[in-house]
């Protein structure tokens, strides 16, 4: 059995990767897969405890979180075909109208 | 052997992760993040979390990503060329992940003896269905409230306006 600190490590992993493509990544597309990215490393942390911890609530919120990342993924994506539209652009540095 | 099989997997989610962020090219992201997903439900199904490894490819993997590959090839993303003038914040961004990543480190190998053995039938669908379809019914048709209400938000946001 493979300890459960080795799959909190891989989570963490993933999650700095996420993390450091929605900071670095200047397409709206490429920041929104980071994003899900992210989620997915949080996932994988829920199932190792409940693994760890012998319970089954872990993976019920890994379900509730994918369907919130299905929810997101569909209302995101609208806005992103809606920016493209109307600005002409996916750079995030030039879609800055709510910037102060 | 186990190990092996984890950490094999674990190189694969890593770099085809790596890869997410560093392809310049749209398309080739989301290409890369499929196998990503794909390696992340062989880990669920290593940790003998069956059911949600088959979501995680059916939800993830298929109908997400899909999703994702419409709106990319609709869009037709321009490469992206990474900007000079951001180099500087590489650094400011690159030394909290580093000790973010240090203090899961710690703790990780402090907290590891929580080990219970292995578990036979927490994995399996029939305890989930029990804790989703009692302790976690409300919720559960919550979500379906909040599905209606993205399926409306997308088909409003994505409708085109007659005043423009």
């Amino acid at each position: 059995m493979v300890p459960t600190s080795h799959y909190l490590i891989l989570g963490a992993l993933l999650f700095a990767i996420g993390s450091f493509g929605v900071i670095f990544r200047r397409n709206a597309i490429t920041m929104f897969m980071c994003v899900e990215l992210m989620l997915n490393a949080v996932n994988l942390t829920l199932v190792a405890y409940s693994r760890s911890l012998n319970q089954v609530d872990g993976q019920i919120f890994v379900i509730f979180v994918m369907v919130v990342a299905a929810a997101e993924a569909a209302v995101g994506l609208a806005i992103i075909v809606v920016l493209r539209k109307r600005k002409g652009t996916l750079d995030v540095d030039q879609i800055d109208s709510m910037k102060w | 052997m186990e190990l092996f099989v984890f950490y094999f997997i674990a190189t694969v989610t890593v770099g085809s992760a790596l890869a997410v962020v560093f392809t310049r090219r749209a398309v080739y992201s989301a290409l890369w993040l499929i196998v990503c997903f794909g390696s992340i439900a062989a880990l669920f199904i290593q940790m003998e979390a069956f059911f949600l490894g088959a979501i995680q490819i059916i939800v993830y993997a298929g109908a997400i990503m899909v999703l994702f590959l419409f709106v990319i090839m609709l869009l037709d993303p321009k490469t992206e060329v990474f900007q000079s003038r951001r180099q500087g914040l590489l650094i400011a961004v690159l030394t909290p992940l580093v000790i973010y990543l240090a203090a899961v480190l710690w703790r990780a190998s402090v907290a590891s003896p929580v080990e219970t053995g292995s578990l036979s039938t927490a994995g399996g669908i029939e305890p989930l269905a029990k804790a989703l379809f009692r302790e976690y019914l409300l919720p559960f048709e919550l979500t379906s409230i909040l599905i209606l209400v993205a399926v409306l938000g997308a088909i409003v946001l994505a409708k085109p306006h007659p005043q423009e």
